[in-house]
């Protein structure tokens, strides 16, 4: 990179020069051809070079592995791994516990999604209008997106707990086996959880879109007489429409990388699987049953499913259909 | 929330946006217009708002009251303070389970060293992006966007295998900052910033024969140091909340940061502590108190704007 610091690059104006005047046209063509201010090649080659080798050459990686029999070996060993097709997504695909995790992200994300979507927007208008103890509704709302989910899975496990104060509080309706490891309910509490600790941010996202939705629209619709209810549904919701699509992109996301919570709260997606997600199995199949082929073909499964979801949302969400 | 309603960016919002009408950010100051709302309304409003801040800060206080009981009460009387159960023994036993300080201090190498290649990397590359013109800038912002987008769990296994078994970094800083170190979201807030200073600025202090560096270090660093600590209080939470990759890379007790001891201790060793549910709370207490207290602090600095232009790009 030694080569691209050139010492006319603190020179001004020779730029604006024509190439051919005078004896300099080499130095001329060499800064078309890296740009008016090489310096900025040699700031970013830093961070490029830590983009190749953490994210492009994994990211290469992992698809190699998907089709590939790859196995944990010595270092440095050489060994022979066999191009496999789609063997490997083969085997995932008819894994029960592989599909049911896939199912289990779609019940994640159908409570998940919508919750995130209406009580963000919800209190985000709420707030954005706010005089009083701002500070303080703003801190409330913010806390659990910056607190560590280790930390507050902790509360939550007592608080779900077979005799814990949500079932007190609940009394005959609690739920029997109680929330956590139950089937039917493990995988919508896990859902709960992940709304309650992420709102913030998404508050946070609906607040800055808040502030380019024009006051004349809301001016001009009380003067013919709308009503709150109505301006809210005429005017905000299709003036953030923007930030929806970006609130549900990063919800569906969220929802895919799952895995903190079901190894933490669900004791490693208990009851019998129930609220297993794909990335808890990719760290079961992958690292301790020592078999990443299989753990990067869920990984690719995963990607292209969120693509999928993430191109649909944007044809509903985003679309011309006003 | 605009920038008007935080001073420090509000200075710089005010010095370096006038002359851009494009900016994301409004100067407009907010008028809150109440003739259109009633007072019952508006009242709803707040009642509203009150019992959903209290839902969320609730679990916070069950915490920190749940931390200091000497028996676990989980009756609704539990939820509130009783003076003869109340102890900080629970803490000790927590401390006598995983070393708290060696956590705390392992969480903080590893949030220090994401942090610092964050900012370094975040300002040069939003620099270079936002005010320089070089061949391989468009390619650069679209890697930048790309890192946005593809989920860290799909590099996992990848990473793992480099990282842990190819590079022998395993139970190492190193192994745990690497991943980290590229935060697009760094990147695009600081290109954001930089993009707000006129270039005519820079292409002033380039005709006063001002070298390139001399004008990064003097005029554009300093341009940039409200968002300085934005980025470094964003960038904090990650890592310090971070749970998987550490917990992938480290096995050695001594070296794992607070968040992947403490889940180590709630999934194999609660079940023998004489209350474990008290030590599984203290110990969530001391996790999440720093970056806890840290936001409080500083919550005027995560300013809806700069975090919107860091993840819309």
């Amino acid at each position: 990179m030694a080569t691209t610091v050139s010492p006319e690059s603190v020179t001004p104006g020779s730029a604006a020069r024509p190439a051919g005047s005078g004896g300099r046209a080499p130095r001329g063509r060499r800064r078309q051809w890296l740009g008016r201010n090489p310096l900025g090649l040699v700031l970013s080659a830093p961070y490029l070079v830590f983009v190749i080798l953490v994210f492009a050459y994994p990211l290469v990686f992992a698809f190699y592995m998907s089709f590939h029999d790859y196995f944990f070996a010595a270092p440095g060993a050489v060994v022979d791994r066999p191009f496999v097709g789609l063997a490997n997504f083969q085997e995932v695909l008819s894994d029960p516990a592989v599909i049911r995790s896939f199912g289990n992200v779609g019940i994640f994300l159908l409570i998940n999604v919508p919750l995130t979507v209406v009580l963000s927007l919800v209190l985000a208008t709420a707030l954005n209008k706010v005089v009083h103890a701002r500070t303080f509704l703003r801190v409330a709302f913010y806390v659990p997106y910056v607190t560590a989910s280790v930390a507050v899975v902790g509360v939550w496990i007592f608080l779900f707990s077979g005799n814990g104060l949500v079932n007190q509080i609940l009394g005959p309706l609690a739920p029997d086996p109680a929330w956590l490891i139950n089937e039917q309910w493990a995988m919508p509490t896990i859902a709960i959880f992940v709304t309650w600790k992420g709102l913030g941010f998404f508050i946070l996202l609906y607040l800055a879109a808040l502030q380019n939705v024009s006051e004349e629209l809301y001016e001009a619709a009380a003067t013919d007489g709308a009503g709150k209810i109505r301006m809210f549904f005429s005017i905000t919701v299709p003036g953030v429409r923007s930030a929806t699509v970006l609130v549900l992109l990063l919800a569906t996301v969220t929802g895919a990388n799952l895995f903190t919570e079901p190894y933490l709260l669900t004791g490693g997606g208990g009851p019998n699987g129930a609220s297993s997600s794909p990335v808890l199995l990719m760290y079961q199949r992958g690292i301790e049953q020592g078999a990443p082929d299989i753990a990067a073909a869920i990984g690719v499964i995963l990607v292209i499913g969120v693509l999928i979801l993430a191109f649909i949302q944007r044809k509903l969400a985003g679309g011309d259909e006003s | 929330m605009s920038h008007a309603e935080n001073p420090a960016s509000a200075a710089v919002a005010a010095e370096v946006t006038s002359t851009d009408p494009a900016s994301t950010t409004t100067m407009r100051p907010r008028v809150h217009k109440v003739d259109g709302m009633s007072r019952g309304q508006n009242i709803l409003r707040y009642v509203v708002l009150f019992i959903g801040a209290l839902l969320f800060l609730f679990p916070f206080y069950y915490m920190v009251i749940g931390s200091l009981q000497t028996e676990p009460d989980s009756t609704v009387a539990g939820a509130f303070p009783n003076p003869g159960n109340l102890t900080v023994e629970n803490y000790a036993d927590i401390n006598g389970r995983i070393n708290l300080l060696q956590g705390l201090a392992n969480s903080g190498i590893f949030a220090g060293g994401v942090i610092l290649c964050t900012v370094v990397f975040g300002v040069l590359v939003g620099y270079a992006l936002a005010q320089l013109e070089w061949r391989g800038r468009g390619v650069t912002f679209a890697l930048v966007l790309l890192v946005q987008v593809v989920p860290f769990q799909l590099l996992m296994i990848p990473l793992y295998v480099m990282i842990a078994r190819d590079y022998g970094l395993a139970d190492n800083y190193l192994g745990m900052i690497l991943p980290f170190a590229i935060n697009s979201t760094a990147v695009l807030i600081f290109r954001q910033y930089f993009l707000q200073v006129p270039k005519a600025l820079f292409d002033a202090a380039r005709i006063d024969g001002a070298g390139e560096l001399k004008i990064l270090w003097s005029i554009a660093i300093p341009l940039v140091r409200p968002a300085l600590l934005t980025v470094v209080l964003l960038t904090f939470i990650g890592p310090w909340n971070e749970f998987l990759w550490p917990f992938l890379i480290t096995k050695e007790a001594s070296l794992q940061p607070l968040a992947v001891s403490l889940a180590n201790y709630l999934t194999n060793v609660a079940a023998t502590a004489a209350n474990p549910f008290g030590a599984i709370l203290a110990g969530a207490c001391v996790l999440a108190a720093p970056a806890v207290v840290l936001f409080i602090l500083f919550q005027r600095h995560f300013v809806s704007s700069d975090i919107g232009s860091g993840v819309k790009g």
